[in-house]
């Protein structure tokens, strides 16, 4: 709809090897873009919001869940680097297999972008901390976007943000993007995260359920051996226990294997 | 280093070993940990005014007794609002695209010396087809889609959704597919996209096939139009614009109930199964940003959906022009069409015009009216004056003359509203259903079961009425 008018892809990087096939495949135009940003998030937290403030882009929004369907495309730039921001699908989850959350998930694990924001409802906490922590098991580049932080105060809940952070390991801004509040300290973050050159492992969970540990384990550790480069084994491990179609064709065909770096730098290794 | 299917192997192995609710166990851990981190860093202060207002509009709008009267006020208001609202300014374009630009070019035509064929092509058909669709709809859309995006923006739509799901449920469809209707509103093909968010690929079809029934913008214009010069005027003075409103309402609401009707049926012959459950969040009212909102829904919405039916209306003009002045032996095309549609029509409580152009008007629904106008001119050969094809039209009053002498009467209007909400979508959004069920089996269906439904209706309305009558 209003995906802005990006180039396409020069020659150069046309004839460049996999690393970059893998975005263009999942439709992204990448060209011309330092670094790749994701916008995810549980339905309704206003994702195309931030999106829009991010952007400044005028995408319709809407107050029900499931208003994006699509995804969403669009870029901005700060201190001379270019971002690419893609908007995608609101879900509660990335366990099930329906099909706006294969959308979600497929993007954040095989587009590996550089940063993720993952925005969350500050008035509903605890269901949308249920979604971080699924993307922080595939992905630490994040930055939490606590929205609608106007409507949590009028609502009476107080947020320490700091504990917050120090709990998840990652960067968490309020905001309200309605307003525009907090999203100059968005960009910000979005920025270093962007930025740093090592690459946090995932967050590990606690998951206390008999023989799991030691299945995982074993797992994990086939899976580093054949594929030393991947960047979340503990929890592609845990898919393949649990029968996940998708990833057991990703492990099958070797393509778990090409996501070793992430998306900027497979970027400057083409350009 | 052991190989790919080695691994995948072993995993299938290890599975067996875990418990048998593994995934139910992995949720409830995340959960856990999600609460735990949670509980550590908010804090709540008791007694929250805003939170207590909230949780009475809920009961309030979701109560069995007071949602279904609050919806039906809440829709007839906004198109009270509509058609009270775009009388006068759609007045004020006609008089100036339609009256003033039509006679002004022309006039620029005859002038430049342009033979009579190619001013009749452009002007007569081209420009004033489309002069009528952009005073027939842009002012109703402009005051329509800014009122339904607010409604939307506050949280009103999941509201309704969780209303109407019982019913839906009953009828053996999706709860969702009441935000795929109310998005069908606005426009069908919108309507159909959205049905993406109704996972199971039965109940998605049955939301397909009914999105249709969801009265959309480009018929809008047909039913207010109607319901004003034909069912307005039969009501006492000052009342005319609330009774045309009314029926409209009543029209619009016949369109849910078919919606239902005809997912219950497909829900019991060819489309069998349970409803499926799902979970609907009913997000937080939010106080719409008015501005913002206003300035969204003109340019996303408004104007381009008024850009597509400007772009439809373009060559729909000329072929509107063309078949009313192309002579096939002593008849013009129209002419012979309209003719041999008349037995047809008759039956339906119609006109063969109408019908002519709703065949014309298959690509955009905007151009009916504009059709329907053009051709009572050419067939009755009355006031306008402007020549065959060629409508043109001063005020309601106008209008309802024209059309009277094109043998229109109640009966008519009220069967031309049915059809309208009862008749085959328009070609975009039948391409947008190939497109979402890549089967042209269930095209076809959707484009044939309202045509059939809409011819049954219309004969039955009819043939009762001329039995009281």
């Amino acid at each position: 709809m209003n995906t802005p008018d990006l180039h396409e892809p020069g020659e150069a990087c046309l004839s460049c090897p996999s690393r970059f096939s893998q975005l263009r495949k999942l439709g992204l135009r990448v060209a011309e873009s330092d670094h790749v940003i994701a916008l995810a998030g549980n339905p309704n937290t206003g994702k195309t919001t931030v999106f829009n403030a991010l952007t400044g882009l005028r995408m319709h929004t809407g107050n029900w869940p499931g208003k994006t369907i699509s995804r969403a495309e669009g870029g901005f730039s700060y201190e001379g680097k270019n971002f690419k921001l893609v908007d995608l699908p609101g879900t509660y989850s990335l366990l099930s297999a329906s099909p706006d959350e294969e959308v979600a998930r497929g993007f954040l694990l095989f587009g590996r972008p550089d940063v993720t924001v993952i925005v969350a409802d500050a008035t509903c906490m605890e269901r949308n901390l249920n979604l971080t922590l699924q993307i922080l098991q595939i992905t630490r580049r994040a930055v939490l976007c606590l929205n609608l932080m106007d409507e949590a105060r009028a609502n009476g809940i107080d947020i320490d943000t700091r504990q917050l952070a120090r709990d998840l390991g990652i960067p968490v801004v309020p905001c309200a993007a309605r307003s525009g509040e907090g999203i100059p300290e968005l960009i910000r973050e979005i920025s270093i995260m962007a930025a740093r050159e090592d690459a946090p492992a995932p967050r590990r969970l606690p998951l206390e359920i008999p023989g799991l540990r030691l299945a995982l384990d074993r797992i994990e550790g086939d899976l580093q051996e054949t594929f030393p480069q991947l960047p979340q084994p503990r929890w592609v491990a845990l898919r393949l226990l649990e029968g996940d179609r998708e990833i057991i064709e990703a492990v099958r065909s070797g393509e778990i294997g090409a996501l070793s770096a992430p998306v900027h730098e497979r970027l400057h290794h083409s350009a | 280093m052991k190989s790919a299917e080695t691994i995948l192997k072993q995993a299938s192995e290890l599975r067996w070993q875990l418990p048998q609710n593994l995934h139910d166990r992995i949720a409830e851990s995340i959960h856990g940990e999600a609460a735990r981190i949670a509980a550590r860093s908010l804090t709540r202060s008791a007694g929250n005014r805003r939170l207590a207002w909230q949780q009475k509009l809920d009961r309030l709008l979701t109560s069995p007794w007071t949602a279904f009267p609050i919806m039906v006020a809440v829709l007839g208001a906004i198109l009270w609002l509509t058609i009270a609202g775009a009388n006068v300014p759609s007045g004020m374009l006609n008089t100036l695209l339609v009256e003033k630009g039509h006679a002004m070019i022309s006039q620029w035509f005859v002038a430049a010396g342009a033979p009579a064929w190619l001013k009749g092509l452009l002007v007569d058909g081209m420009y004033l087809a489309t002069a009528w669709v952009i005073a027939v709809m842009l002012p109703p859309m402009a005051i329509f889609f800014p009122c339904f995006t607010l409604l939307e923006d506050f949280g009103f739509l999941p509201r309704v959704a969780f209303n109407l799901d019982r019913i839906f449920q009953k009828a053996g469809a999706h709860g969702k597919q009441a935000l795929t209707m109310a998005m069908g509103l606005g426009c069908n093909a919108a309507g159909v996209v959205a049905t993406r968010i109704i996972d199971s690929p039965r109940e998605r079809i049955i939301a397909i096939l009914t999105n249709n029934f969801s009265l959309c913008n480009g018929r809008w214009p047909t039913q207010i139009l109607m319901a004003t010069i034909f069912i307005g005027a039969l009501a006492p003075e000052g009342w005319a614009g609330s009774i045309a409103a009314l029926s409209v309402l009543v029209v619009a609401l016949l369109g849910f109930g078919f919606a239902m009707l005809t997912s219950w049926l497909l829900a019991r012959t060819v489309l069998r199964g349970e409803a499926t459950s799902f979970s609907l969040e009913l997000p937080p009212y939010r106080p719409p940003n008015f501005w913002k909102t206003l300035y969204t829904s003109l340019i996303d919405r408004t104007l381009i959906v008024l850009w597509r039916a400007v772009v439809f209306a373009l060559p729909a003009g000329a072929v509107i022009w063309l078949v009313a002045n192309v002579f096939i032996g002593d008849l013009t095309m129209a002419e012979w069409f309209v003719r041999a549609a008349e037995p047809l029509a008759w039956t339906m409580g119609l006109t063969g015009v109408i019908l002519l152009a709703y065949v014309v008007a298959i690509p955009a629904n905007e151009i009916v009216i504009p059709a329907i106008l053009m051709l009572t001119v050419l067939v009755t050969g009355s006031a306008g004056g402007a020549g065959a094809g060629v409508m043109f039209e001063a005020d309601e009053a106008t209008v309802h003359a024209m059309l009277t002498a094109g043998g229109w009467t109640t009966l008519t209007a009220v069967c031309l509203m049915l059809f309208s909400l009862c008749h085959n979508p328009c070609s975009t959004t039948l391409y947008t259903i190939y497109r979402e069920t890549r089967s042209w089996k269930w095209t076809a269906v959707s484009a044939l079961l309202p045509l059939v439904m809409g011819f049954a209706l219309c004969a039955l309305v009819a043939a009762v009425w001329r039995a009281l009558v």
